[in-house]
């Protein structure tokens, strides 16, 4: 009787030690929680303190002069260079989507997926080094958008692949069915039941890789060069500068102007991202509504 | 399912009934889409050669040494370049990566360190104790974190946290950290808020979107009458995690950490903000300023092409070359390992 009653305190005591330390260990996970999300809200209020108090339009309508001026150089050259992007890397990135997930079978697909989502893990800066000796110096065609675009797209394309290719997977098998059924012919299954159907992934796929663009440095330090001039259309032979580059070299300048305009080009990056995400995420829910009441 | 779908594309028997011409209407889209989805594996290709071609003078006149020790000289470029092993060089040109190796390494595990638990934690507590709705604001979250632009994390890490960091919280470590292995580490110089322990919690922020969605992903999957068949037998919480939940799906964590790994290798331009970017030197405690390999270029390649032999530039691509192939192991290997076990894909690109 002694006995048992020790060994029921005894594991009393242990159901106490375990519920203990059940109980820390979901502390520890609400820091770790915390500590996932302190670090965005903080980048994000502390970018907005530092940039919203002096902003005026005159940083988004005049080009830089210097190490003071404005952004508007940057600003029309990163929207230039991610426009680029969404045409080469969205072409690209959504036609070969495509064909992983509708045509491409067996050993051909696996090998080109997995070169697809292997190029993504490239090191930013060494697609930018090798863009640099083959486009810039090797082609002849200096310090360009045309470099600058084609590095980028080099890193988003398989990105935009993998969600197409994903989004397109998704579409119900009754609906091609259906439309063979009803006599269409695969192209027209393609173009007006799959894609359709998969057009929202795709474009919440199109979208964040040019949110990813936008705030890429390293592939375009050595291929798009920097200018302080407004970019032109020339494809080749003309530098133009973007927004990264401008928190990239201003913070470190011995000069209050230029520190405020590298945190005026952070903020202004945080804002084209968010609208980004922002946009991809109405695709989403909107997209996510329709299947409903369908 | 997927070569159902495109089986049944490809041979549409019923439409052909109604529809004599024989002509396939998907000729032009399946042959631009199959070049499209050739050109990543170019562009990989390309890649890689361009860098090989590159590197090679490089990889003669550095030899073996390249790896194990420790200079960075481009050599003197008013004297006559000389030839070694066929390479036209400076005269006394002499490169060792062994310290921005080393800093590479360090940083990217301390950033792992901070960054796995992290991940785990929050990725745990919102999809085991939260309920679907503050699992999509978690999505947000991390979202943002992926969104925000590596400038503006180095941004943030040199002119605030860093400073911070060093000001308020680094001292009072270096003072009360015992001497004893690996905590030694921990005392010293702290230094002016630049540096390996700044650059690793940087770090560790710029991975957390990777190996937290992919966790969320993989804990979503684990069946919920396993995990609440372990509860009836009386775990708690903690062990049902530990337990059921983890083991079920450790391989995709592995995974998801390795690629983790692999962007923080390669990240470039918030460790070249808040690195300090010493070059030649070893790091002698955990606040020191280093360098890695991949800052190494962003922050010399303009001064390298000064070298007119071009072994400055070429010195480079070796040091690419290395981090390209680092990472593509990596890669190769965290995506070989999740698909041989699990039906979650890696995430491509920056994660979520």
């Amino acid at each position: 009787m002694a006995r048992n009653h020790e060994a029921l305190t005894r594991i009393g005591a242990r159901t106490r030690r375990r519920k203990a330390a059940s109980g820390a260990a979901i502390s520890l996970g609400v820091i770790a929680l915390a500590l996932v999300i302190v670090p965005s809200v903080w980048i994000v209020a502390q970018v907005a303190s530092k940039a919203l108090p002096h902003m005026s339009w005159s940083v988004i309508t005049t080009p830089g002069v210097g190490l003071g001026g404005g952004l508007e150089n940057e600003i029309v050259g990163t929207l230039l260079i991610t426009f680029g992007v969404a045409v080469v890397a969205g072409f690209i990135g959504v036609m070969s989507g495509i064909y992983l997930s509708q045509f491409a079978r067996g050993r051909t697909a696996s090998v080109l997926r997995g070169a697809s989502e292997v190029l993504a893990g490239i090191p930013s800066i060494v697609v930018g080094y090798v863009g640099y000796v083959s486009m810039v110096v090797a082609f002849h065609w200096g310090f360009s958008l045309g470099a600058g675009l084609i590095t980028l797209s080099v890193m988003v394309v398989p990105y935009i692949a993998k969600t197409t290719e994903v989004s397109l997977r998704q579409v119900p098998t009754s609906y091609v069915e259906g439309a063979e059924a009803l006599g269409l012919n695969p192209g027209q299954i393609l173009r007006t039941i799959s894609l359709r159907s998969a057009l929202p992934g795709i474009v919440t796929g199109l979208i964040v890789a040019l949110a990813i663009s936008v705030g890429e440095t390293a592939p375009l330090l050595y291929t798009a060069g920097y200018s302080q001039n407004l970019p032109h259309l020339g494809l080749t032979h003309s530098p133009l500068g973007y927004l990264t580059y401008a928190v990239w070299t201003f913070y470190n300048e011995p000069s209050a102007r230029a520190i405020q305009l590298s945190f005026d080009a952070a903020f202004l990056l945080i804002v084209l991202v968010l609208a980004l995400i922002t946009a991809s995420r109405i695709v989403v829910t909107r997209a996510s509504r329709h299947q409903e009441s369908a | 399912m997927a070569s159902d779908l495109a089986r049944k594309t490809e041979e549409p028997q019923a439409p052909r009934i109604f529809r004599p011409t024989t002509k396939s209407p998907l000729g032009p889209v399946k042959i631009a889409s199959a070049v499209s989805s050739v050109a990543p594996l170019l562009a990989l290709l390309a890649i890689l050669g361009i860098l090989v071609h590159q590197a090679l003078p490089a990889v003669k006149y550095n030899g073996i040494g390249f790896f194990v020790h420790n200079v960075w000289h481009p050599g003197n470029f008013y004297l006559q370049p000389v030839t070694t092993n066929g390479v036209l060089h400076p005269a006394q040109a002499d490169y060792g990566a062994w310290a921005i190796i080393v800093g590479t390494v360090l940083s990217s595990l301390i950033a792992l360190v901070i960054a796995l638990p992290a991940s785990l934690g929050a990725a745990l507590v919102v999809s085991k104790l939260l309920g679907p709705r503050v699992r999509n604001t978690l999505g947000i979250f991390l979202e943002l974190l992926a969104g925000i632009p590596s400038v503006v994390f180095g941004l943030w890490g040199t002119l605030t946290i860093g400073p911070l960091l060093s000001r308020d919280i680094y001292p009072i470590v270096a003072k009360h950290m015992p001497d004893v292995i690996i905590l030694r580490w921990f005392r010293g110089s702290t230094g002016a808020g630049e540096g390996l322990l700044t650059s690793g919690i940087i770090l560790a922020a710029m991975i957390i979107p990777i190996i937290a969605s992919t966790s969320r992903d993989l804990f979503a999957q684990v069946p919920k009458l396993t995990e609440e068949g372990a509860e009836a037998l009386g775990m708690t919480r903690m062990e049902v995690t530990t337990k059921v939940t983890l083991p079920w799906v450790s391989a995709g964590i592995i995974g998801a950490t390795v690629l983790g790994l692999a962007r923080a290798l390669g990240e470039t331009m918030a460790v070249a903000m808040v690195s300090g970017s010493v070059l030649g030197t070893l790091p002698t405690n955990i606040y020191s300023t280093f360098n890695t390999i991949a800052a190494t270029i962003v922050t010399t390649l303009d001064s390298a092409l000064i070298d007119g032999t071009g072994l400055a530039v070429r010195t480079l691509a070796e040091a690419a070359l290395v981090l390209m192939l680092v990472t593509l192991l990596a890669n190769v290997g965290a995506r070989l390992l999740v698909r041989k076990v699990s039906t979650t894909a890696l995430p491509v690109g920056r994660g979520v």
